[in-house]
């Protein structure tokens, strides 16, 4: 398991790390999803590096938590997460999309370590990690269920499916962490399909609902840790992230949703990373 | 070889294959104590209730959500469960499939689906409730093993023999009573077809609740001087490609099913058959591109040509071309 306090690197160091890989992935495999996996980059940090009970060295350690990702297009951060906690080496991160490669362009049970569900088609993260959650409960077993969704994924029909039953079970050992970035491929989500008030919503479906800002690591973990002591229901973490963030020219434009940088886009991307000297980021704002 | 058959004939037994996969989940759920039995408020026209009567802590309601049962389905068995997940075919996989490829399937996980009040079983209830196409659907789908019990008995092995199995499987039902032409000694394995008659000049491979027909059919050419062989094709992926060669040999077959010809049994067997070194011509009785509608079941199968006698007419003209 790890211990951050041990391994001598700060969780803004991490994300930073986190980030360049994300970008030179993208820039690599030319085709993948920028703004979202720079998004939730600080919430990935804070997961695998703080809040998650896990060993990179046995991937399937039956103390651990589970962390499923539904929607499944911001893989790339999911994998340089990863990587950075030692599931894998870094240098396979070059890999993503290309034929015969582990990281699939969404991801796959079964080809990587540490990747926990098959997930892309939006809304099905959501119903596998109720399931999982609903098993370990029926087990009593105390492990967490970790469930990272999107914004616009709140659009398919499934998802509320998955409210109404995980409310229903009570399956308080479920924290589902949503991006809330106000962005999706056709433009911004207030535009495309309203969502708000998102937490009205899931605390109408019996929800508790933590609102937080999601590219702040005291936040992060602060609502993960009033979300562990929620009993008898399951609860939502609203993230509002910057999507794009710590890159300024890609940050709050859905434009790129959807695309990857350019060789040169990414060199003033990773300068960019590079010249907050180990800062984090948003304090330079 | 044939195999031993029950005394149908001389003393007919009648059941549904809903009441056999009823019976075969409870004694599955006996046999692997992480069997994990979800339904979509259909638990008792789906017979998922004997097995939730017995095990409630290990049922789960869904309430109407094919889409979520399917994916928690899936969720459950990540875990190590092993998830049977019951609704009608039309809603599972019907409204399912989304899930059911990419969560179940692509991810390999242990879950079976089974749809229920398939084919023209659900009768008054109108072509809404009338899978006909789900087979197609699910013989596409990597990594799937689709089971299609011929009666009561068959559905209880089949639900037993599923459930001994890891990863994704379907197993299609029905409410209709139909003929028990199988016991207990009947042989069963996944993905081996039985022959139910030997014969020479024709055969017939049924699926389902046309096995019985085929049988008739089968006794009919016999009084015109044909011999029929009889196979039941109970699993339609992995399809028995010996068998089919096997029955290739008469150099005659029809196909029969209580689905779209479209897609079914009788285009699996027609996607065998041409890769055969000497393919043969192939007459198929199934629904022709066309929807259900409301009625007694008897009158539906008379009506979209899935009787005896529609097999024999097959036959015949498919002799013709041999």
């Amino acid at each position: 398991m790890i211990q951050p306090a041990q391994n001598g690197q700060s969780l803004s160091e991490r994300a930073r790390t986190i980030r360049e890989s994300v970008i030179t992935m993208l820039l690599q495999a030319g085709s993948g999803h920028s703004a979202g996996s720079l998004g939730m980059t600080d919430v990935f940090a804070a997961l695998y590096f703080e809040i998650l009970k896990h060993d990179p060295n046995n991937p399937s350690w039956e103390e651990r938590d589970f962390v499923l990702l539904s929607n499944g297009h911001i893989c790339p951060v999911w994998y340089a997460s990863l990587a950075e906690a030692g599931y894998f080496d870094k240098t396979e991160l070059a890999t993503l999309r290309r034929l015969g490669s582990r990281l699939q362009g969404h991801p796959h049970l079964g080809s990587l370590p540490g990747v926990e569900n098959t997930s892309g088609p939006l809304a099905q993260g959501l119903s596998q990690a109720a399931g999982l959650a609903l098993g370990l409960k029926m087990d009593n077993k105390p492990n967490r269920v970790f469930c990272l969704m999107s914004d616009g994924e709140q659009q398919e029909g499934q998802v509320w499916e998955a409210y109404l039953f995980a409310a229903a079970k009570q399956l308080d050992n479920l924290i589902v962490m949503i991006d809330r970035n106000y962005i999706q491929i056709d433009g911004y989500t207030e535009f495309v399909m309203p969502l708000d008030s998102l937490k009205d919503k899931l605390e109408a479906f019996e929800w508790h609902v933590i609102e937080i800002d999601g590219n702040n690591f005291d936040e992060i973990i602060g609502a993960v840790a009033a979300a562990d002591a929620i009993t008898t229901q399951p609860t939502a973490i609203i993230c509002n992230t910057t999507p794009g963030a710590g890159v300024g020219f890609m940050e709050g434009k859905y434009q790129w949703h959807g695309k990857p940088p350019s060789k040169e886009e990414a060199k003033q991307a990773i300068d960019e990373l590079r010249s907050l000297d180990n800062k984090i980021w948003w304090e330079e704002k | 070889m044939s195999v031993p058959l029950a005394d149908y004939t001389r003393n007919p037994q009648y059941g549904t294959t809903r009441d056999g996969f009823g019976k075969g989940l409870v004694e599955a759920a006996e046999k692997h104590p992480n069997l994990i039995g979800l339904c979509a408020d259909l638990t008792e026209s789906t017979r998922m209730e004997w097995f939730a009567d017995k095990y409630p802590e290990r049922f789960v309601e869904m309430g109407v959500a094919e889409e979520n049962m399917v994916g928690v389905a899936a969720g459950l068995a990540l875990g190590g469960k092993k998830a049977v997940a019951a609704s009608y075919a039309v809603f599972s996989p019907g409204n399912s499939l989304g899930p059911l490829r990419s969560s179940v399937c692509y991810s390999n996980l242990d879950v079976k689906i089974i749809g229920g009040h398939s084919g023209m079983s659900a009768g008054p209830d109108g072509a809404t409730h009338q899978a006909l196409e789900d087979l197609a659907v699910m013989r596409t789908l990597p990594n799937m093993t689709v089971v299609v019990p011929c009666d009561q008995e068959e559905a209880r092995k089949a639900m037993l023999a599923l459930a001994d199995q890891v990863g994704p499987g379907y197993l299609r039902t029905g409410k209709h009573s139909v003929l028990t032409i199988t016991t207990p000694e009947t042989p069963f394995l996944i993905g081996r077809a039985e022959t139910f008659q030997e014969g020479k000049d024709i055969a017939i491979i049924a699926v389902g609740v046309m096995v019985a027909p085929a049988l008739d059919a089968a006794a009919m050419l016999e009084q015109k001087g044909i011999s029929a062989k009889v196979i039941n094709m109970h699993t339609i992926k992995p399809l028995d490609l010996t068998a089919i060669a096997d029955a290739a040999q008469t150099g005659a077959i029809v196909t029969a099913e209580e689905h779209q010809v479209a897609g079914g049994l009788g285009s699996a067997v027609a996607e065998a058959v041409v890769r055969l070194p000497r393919p043969i011509p192939i007459g198929m009785v199934g629904v022709n591109d066309s929807f259900g509608e409301s009625g007694e079941t008897n009158d539906l199968m008379r009506k979209h040509g899935l009787n005896a006698i529609n097999i024999l007419d097959k036959a015949l003209e498919v002799l013709q071309r041999k």
